[in-house]
């Protein structure tokens, strides 16, 4: 009466049981209570693969999911075309075998809808079982993806998938994350600082690895001349959107300060906000205590630090404050929902205490990056990767300075 | 300029221009000193470009969001005229405001409560019985909000009883008593609109149940706090008003609005369920995409000025309350100046990101 797939394997000792308090929306108790057992696959492996793809078909199937950017985008990644080019990238050719490290427990971010898929995805492509928290807000996009992941399992030629996802969601419940804690190989913590903290306090097996995704900040760093040349300005300022507003400024991803550079940064700014402005005024859902919200944040800065100019707008969307130095505090007096630091920048010298925070994340980037190599090169303690305006939330298998295909992953060395 | 230009004009006899050129100068003058004293109050003017010659109406005086006085200890003397330092009542581990009281402005405060509330209740003082227990103003150098407003009330009170003892419990037999000896004559009786309802009023629906029954028909009662519990009970302003008639008679009551941002300057609701603005206040409404003046009628964030402040810079404000101005000069109680109504707290941000609140959610 095995509900599970896989393979026979004899009988070891006996399996703990899963606490209750668990709504299982993928898998149920009993797969995750064999979870242990799941034969550890290759990374990248074809079935997997393949399994992917139909998930993808299966997503852009539904109706619904043309209205969510992210989980288009989400849908797309997953295509068997694109894990393919991530196999060629990721494989290594030197003869050792790669296995997957068994069971994932993966703790998503209960505000950012598609996190937790894109979190499961990389433990399937890396061949582990996974049991995700998923976030307990009823965003669409989570029903649809699961809906589709659900779809595919129940299909024949994918049923033995079933053992290796269970999608969960439950409170707060220290019980709960002790026994996925000690049932798991590796753990990977998404919701920053204090969940990480909370999830901690429940020990790991002692060959147990983890990634933690703790609180970080984000900067765009602008140079005015290439702005200025840029054909398609409103363009410029979709992406930046994407950037910032669509996840109300508050993803790790998220810029926080516009660095200017370059002899052109009057005229560039004026634009770049104008643009941004306009996009804004179509796009952003705003609440009326973000305003109120804002101004704290802009007062509180300029109460405290000398030469803060904020900047006059027509309307409370953009709340940006000029700065004529980089506090080494600065990041501490950030805020969200299109709050903005600013500061013109003649040496990228400058930016150095900033980026030698650890806490510092993406540098979201207009113009040649050649221009930060000598900021790079000085041994920051931030600054995981810099990538072009429009692409910060753009998911990658190396997140937050971490190869996650490495940490996922076992190594058995053949020599 | 100073505030005995205001304390010698009754609250609520000036019309529209004439409130509007007092008020203007003296929130001036206000700026100005704090601009002067606070360092930090002077920063943000600075970083706003604020110009004070371009100052028409209260409406060009910059507001600071009640928050800053959480965030920072915001002060216009020196520590040694520190008189009083009062508090919000934040839940707990909420931050507190802290608003710091030299003897003038201290002393102000009381001044203009005075004149607002006598406007209500007439200036002869009355018995009043104080409904909340007497240890939210032992400390007499600290007060929460709540002791605050006890202690500025107490002075309408010739003869004063604490309805309720350390442990929340109602002393029916000292309540008896008072009322015995006071019968025939109009009683005054204060309290937090919370603690009215839960301590006062509950407890005389269960006492009414066992045949003890108190007759309040003399009383007026004056409440303020605001509505945020009532509410989550569901329980209107409406409600409020006829249960209390129907438990004990009581149906000269009064609400207010104010903050201990503001302590003195309080708003309170006429016999036509108006809440005013006195002379020494006001209250603009403005618009939260662009902080933009509201029309009468239209919902806004409130903004309140107030002519008392010196000791901090706490003369023009940004709260986090909704509200609606109904009309300015012309409500049928006769007061002139703006009356308005509260719609209620603004809903906190629902904000995406990665860091997540599921810590806070242990807790």
């Amino acid at each position: 009466m095995r509900r599970y797939g896989g393979a026979a394997i004899p009988m070891q000792q006996s399996l703990a049981k899963a606490p209750e308090g668990i709504r299982y929306l993928v898998g149920n108790r009993e797969i995750l209570e064999h979870m242990e057992r799941s034969i550890p696959k290759k990374p990248f492996a074809d079935d997997v693969l393949d399994f992917l793809n139909e998930v993808s078909r299966a997503v852009m199937a539904d109706p619904r999911a043309r209205q969510y950017s992210d989980v288009v985008t989400f849908a797309f990644w997953i295509r068997k075309g694109s894990t393919s080019k991530l196999r060629e990238q990721y494989i290594q050719k030197d003869g050792n075998i790669r296995l997957g490290r068994g069971v994932a427990f993966h703790i998503a971010p209960s505000n950012v809808p598609v996190n937790y898929a894109y979190s499961l995805v990389t433990g399937l492509l890396c061949g582990n079982a996974n049991v995700v928290r998923i976030p307990s807000k009823a965003f669409p996009q989570v029903e649809i993806i699961n809906n589709a992941i659900q779809k595919v399992l129940d299909l024949d030629a994918y049923r033995h998938m079933q053992d290796y996802i269970c999608l969960i969601r439950y409170g707060r419940e220290q019980a709960i994350n002790d026994y996925l804690s000690q049932i798991c190989d590796v753990r990977v913590i998404w919701g920053g600082d204090g969940t990480i903290a909370e999830i901690r306090k429940s020990p790991l097996k002692p060959r147990a690895g983890e990634i933690t995704f703790a609180d970080r900040f984000s900067i765009a760093v602008i140079d005015s001349g290439a702005y200025m040349s840029l054909a398609d300005k409103h363009r410029t300022a979709e992406d930046f959107y994407n950037d910032t507003y669509f996840s109300d400024q508050n993803a790790c991803t998220s810029p926080r300060i516009v660095v200017w550079t370059g002899s052109k940064i009057a005229e560039a700014k004026q634009i770049f906000w104008e643009e941004l402005h306009a996009v804004v005024a179509r796009k952003y859902q705003f609440q009326s205590i973000q305003a109120v919200n804002k101004l704290t944040s802009a007062y509180l800065l300029a109460a405290t630090h000398s030469g803060i100019t904020v900047v006059p707008h027509a309307d409370n969307l953009i709340v940006r404050c000029v700065l004529q130095t980089l506090p080494e505090d600065l990041m501490d007096c950030k805020d969200n929902s299109g709050y903005f630091f600013e500061y013109d920048c003649a040496d990228i010298m400058e930016l150095r205490t900033l980026c030698n925070d650890t806490r510092c994340q993406t540098v979201a980037c207009i113009g040649d990056t050649e221009m930060l190599k000598p900021l790079l090169e000085t041994g920051v303690k931030g600054i995981d990767r810099v990538v072009p305006v429009g692409k910060t939330m753009d998911f990658d298998l190396v997140w937050d300075g971490y190869q996650l295909c490495e940490r996922m992953t076992r190594i058995l060395r053949l020599s | 300029m100073s505030l005995d230009n205001f304390l010698s004009i009754a609250p609520y006899s000036l019309g529209h221009e004439e409130k509007e050129k007092l008020l203007t100068n003296r929130l001036l003058e206000q700026t100005t000193h704090h601009r002067e004293k606070c360092p930090e109050y002077a920063r943000i003017l600075d970083a706003v470009g604020f110009d004070a010659a371009q100052v028409t109406t209260p409406a060009d005086i910059p507001f600071l969001p009640v928050r800053l006085f959480k965030e920072l200890s915001l002060k216009s003397i020196g520590d040694d005229e520190i008189v009083k330092t009062m508090t919000s009542s934040g839940t707990s581990g909420q931050a507190v405001s802290r608003i710091y009281l030299d003897r003038e402005t201290s002393s102000n405060q009381q001044k203009t409560m005075v004149k607002i509330v006598s406007d209500f209740t007439g200036s002869t003082r009355m018995p009043m019985i104080i409904l909340d227990c007497p240890s939210v103003v032992k400390d007499r150098k600290m007060f929460s909000a709540r002791g605050a407003g006890i202690l500025g009330f107490s002075i309408f009170g010739s003869k004063r009883i604490y309805a309720l003892n350390d442990e929340m419990q109602l002393d029916v037999e000292g309540l008896q008593e008072f009322l015995e000896k006071y019968s025939n004559q109009p009683i005054l009786l204060f309290g937090f609109t919370f603690m009215v309802w839960q301590h006062f009023y509950q407890e005389l629906v269960r006492l009414r149940e066992q045949g003890v029954v108190f007759d309040l028909s003399n009383g007026i009662l004056i409440h303020g706090g605001g509505w945020k519990k009532l509410v989550n009970e569901s329980v209107s302003q409406e409600e409020f008003h006829r249960r209390l008639q129907d438990v004990c008679g009581l149906h000269h009551i009064h609400d207010y609005y104010g903050m201990v941002e503001q302590t003195g300057c309080i708003y309170m609701q006429c016999e036509y369920g108006h809440l005013h603005a006195s002379i020494f206040s006001d209250v603009i409404m403005r618009r939260p995409i662009d902080f933009g003046v509201c029309e009468v009628g239209e919902p806004g964030i409130i903004q309140v000025v107030s002519s008392i402040p010196e000791s901090y810079p706490g003369h023009s404000l940004l709260t986090e309350d909704e509200g609606i101005l109904l009309g300015e000069d012309d409500c049928p109680c006769g007061r002139k100046g703006k009356y308005f109504k509260i719609n209620g707290r603004l809903k906190n941000a629902e904000i995406r990101g990665c860091s997540d609140t599921y810590a806070a959610k242990f807790g």
